[in-house]
């Protein structure tokens, strides 16, 4: 394959307390292309994601050992920079979480904390940033407006606007349609679709037609191991594990 | 529903409702008859002036020592309060989120000193106060009062900021704010009014509070004159008027309780008030 890796997972181990949440993870996540991790609830998805941005960190219990490299920079080990690392990497969650402020500085405080200062640059940005999200025409006259105003779909393109605000590198999103309803998902999955041009995405779902939607490769997990990876065309087309045919077949998910 | 279910549902409906109705009753007692009994006594002369001599066997006179005395206090004591305890309440829930258990610990020492009775502060002011040499005074009385509100401040900013949701920490984690940021930027934003409702709350508690300022605020019919002259306060007015044998002295200490009442209820809607300009900010999860 003659892709850059941009990501690079080795042996990576999560317990939390006695219990192995991710066993022996090893990925290479390319450049510039959608990598798509799939997997039943409760297979360690969502944690994998975390490990890459370190808000494991947030969780007292989970202990982490393993390397993931970007860039010859190994992110488990990085200690005073995690605050500049987590600024490579945009998250979109589950659920949006939009900042407690209004809809402008919740791009505003992303921006900020890149360094921008300066009014009219702010501005230019804010402005930027929501149409890249495909949210600057709904709301351009309601910027003011506190961001708890705006609909379930919009937030959650708020929160993309503003994951791309910090510009990052890499773009992480867990589930990031599972709480909106079908319009608003594809609008999130046709931004996707133009942004990979510019950034490498990581995407957690379940969702297996989303998959085959959007993705480039796929990496199929099941019970905290990575049961299959390739690309999209193979994982889905020729399937070489039990457990993944299994799982497209919809036996179990 | 079957029949018992029917019963019980209602049941406990009823006594829901009687706990709460017989609650508001007697708070609504107590409330009428201080209006009742204060009303009566309540004049101008009274808000403007301070006691004359002999103000409490029946001569003239006002309690606007105690009333300013207590504002000065109570102030004093919530705003130092503020300072001291919202820092602490965000270190508890940002800085040590990966040290449960010491956060626990001081959870526990906290509700164990909010049940000290004031009276007790009240002994340890004075003896600070002996200590380096010091007269009752309003300094004397604020510290005091400070420490006696301390951790019913902390902890009810506590309760409130620990329901900042995990996903609004991470999601301004991610974007790469550190712990100040997040500590200063987003949980006080997302608890604005919890905030507000911690410090009005330590404010009710500390101007309505005699034991504490007993020994260590002092008395005097005088105007509050500086921060190391003794000050009156209206819980000490209303008890040394409630102590009067003279019946129209004892209404007067109802027309101070009405007063103090009354304050705790202004300060009350203007917080409130401030409350809900930040309150639209407010993520609803």
């Amino acid at each position: 394959m003659d892709q850059t890796t941009k990501i690079e997972i080795r042996d990576l181990n999560v317990f939390a307390g006695k219990t192995q949440i991710l066993k022996n993870i090893n990925i290479d996540i390319p450049k510039n292309k959608i990598t798509v991790i799939l997997g039943p609830s409760g297979c360690g998805k969502t944690t994998l994601l975390k490990c890459l941005n370190r808000l494991t960190d947030l969780y007292p219990e989970l202990k982490v050992s393993g390397q993931i490299m970007i860039e010859d920079n190994n992110i488990l080990e990085a200690r005073e920079d995690i605050y500049k690392l987590r600024q490579q990497m945009g998250l979109l969650s589950q659920r949006p979480y939009p900042l407690p402020m209004t809809i402008y500085n919740n791009i505003a405080f992303a921006l900020k904390l890149r360094g921008i200062r300066n009014r009219r640059e702010t501005h230019k940005l804010v402005m930027h940033y929501l149409q890249q999200a495909n949210l600057w025409d709904e709301i351009r006259t309601r910027l003011r407006e506190p961001a708890s105003r705006l609909s379930i779909g919009q937030q959650q393109r708020l929160c993309l606007a503003r994951g791309l605000a910090v510009n990052p590198e890499i773009i992480l999103a867990d589930e990031p349609t599972s709480a909106l309803d079908p319009i608003s998902s594809q609008f999130i999955e046709e931004t996707f679709g133009r942004l990979k041009n510019d950034y490498t995405i990581v995407l957690v779902t379940h969702i297996l037609r989303q998959a085959k939607r959007i993705a480039d490769n796929v990496v199929f997990m099941y019970l905290g191991e990575v049961i299959e990876q390739g690309s999209v065309e193979e994982v889905f087309g020729n399937p070489k594990m039990e457990k993944t045919k299994l799982y497209l077949g919809g036996t179990f998910n | 529903m079957t029949r018992a279910q029917k019963i019980e549902e209602r049941f406990f409906k009823l006594l829901m409702i009687l706990a709460t109705y017989f609650i508001l009753a007697i708070l609504a007692v107590i409330i009428y008859s201080i209006f009742e009994k204060g009303i009566k006594s309540i004049s101008w002369e009274m808000l403007t002036q301070v006691p004359q001599g002999g103000y409490y066997y029946g001569k003239g006179g006002g309690i606007l020592n105690a009333i300013l005395g207590s504002l000065a206090l109570a102030f004093g004591a919530t705003a130092l309060a503020f300072i001291i305890g919202l820092p602490v309440a965000l270190y508890l829930n940002v800085f040590l989120i990966r040290h449960k258990k010491v956060i626990s610990i001081i959870r526990f020492l906290l509700d164990l000193v909010w049940g000290i009775p004031s009276i007790v502060y009240g002994a340890f002011g004075f003896s600070l106060m002996i200590f380096f040499g010091l007269q009752t005074s309003l300094l004397a009385g604020i510290l005091t009062v400070t420490l006696f509100i301390l951790p019913i401040m902390i902890r009810s900013m506590d309760e409130i900021l620990c329901t900042v949701p995990i996903g609004l920490q991470e999601a301004a984690y991610s974007l790469g704010s550190n712990k100040s940021e997040i500590a200063f930027k987003i949980f006080t934003r997302q608890s604005v009014s919890g905030i507000i409702t911690a410090v009005l709350l330590s404010f009710g508690r500390g101007i309505g509070d005699a034991a504490a300022v007993l020994f260590t605020a002092g008395y005097t019919d005088h105007l509050p004159n500086g921060l190391l002259e003794p000050v009156a306060t209206l819980p000490l007015s209303i008890f040394f008027q409630l102590s009067s044998p003279v019946p129209e002295v004892q209404n007067r200490a109802y027309a101070s309780a009405l007063v103090l009442t009354l304050i705790i209820l202004i300060v009350s809607l203007f917080s409130r008030g401030l409350g809900k300009r930040y309150h639209k900010t407010k993520i609803n999860f």
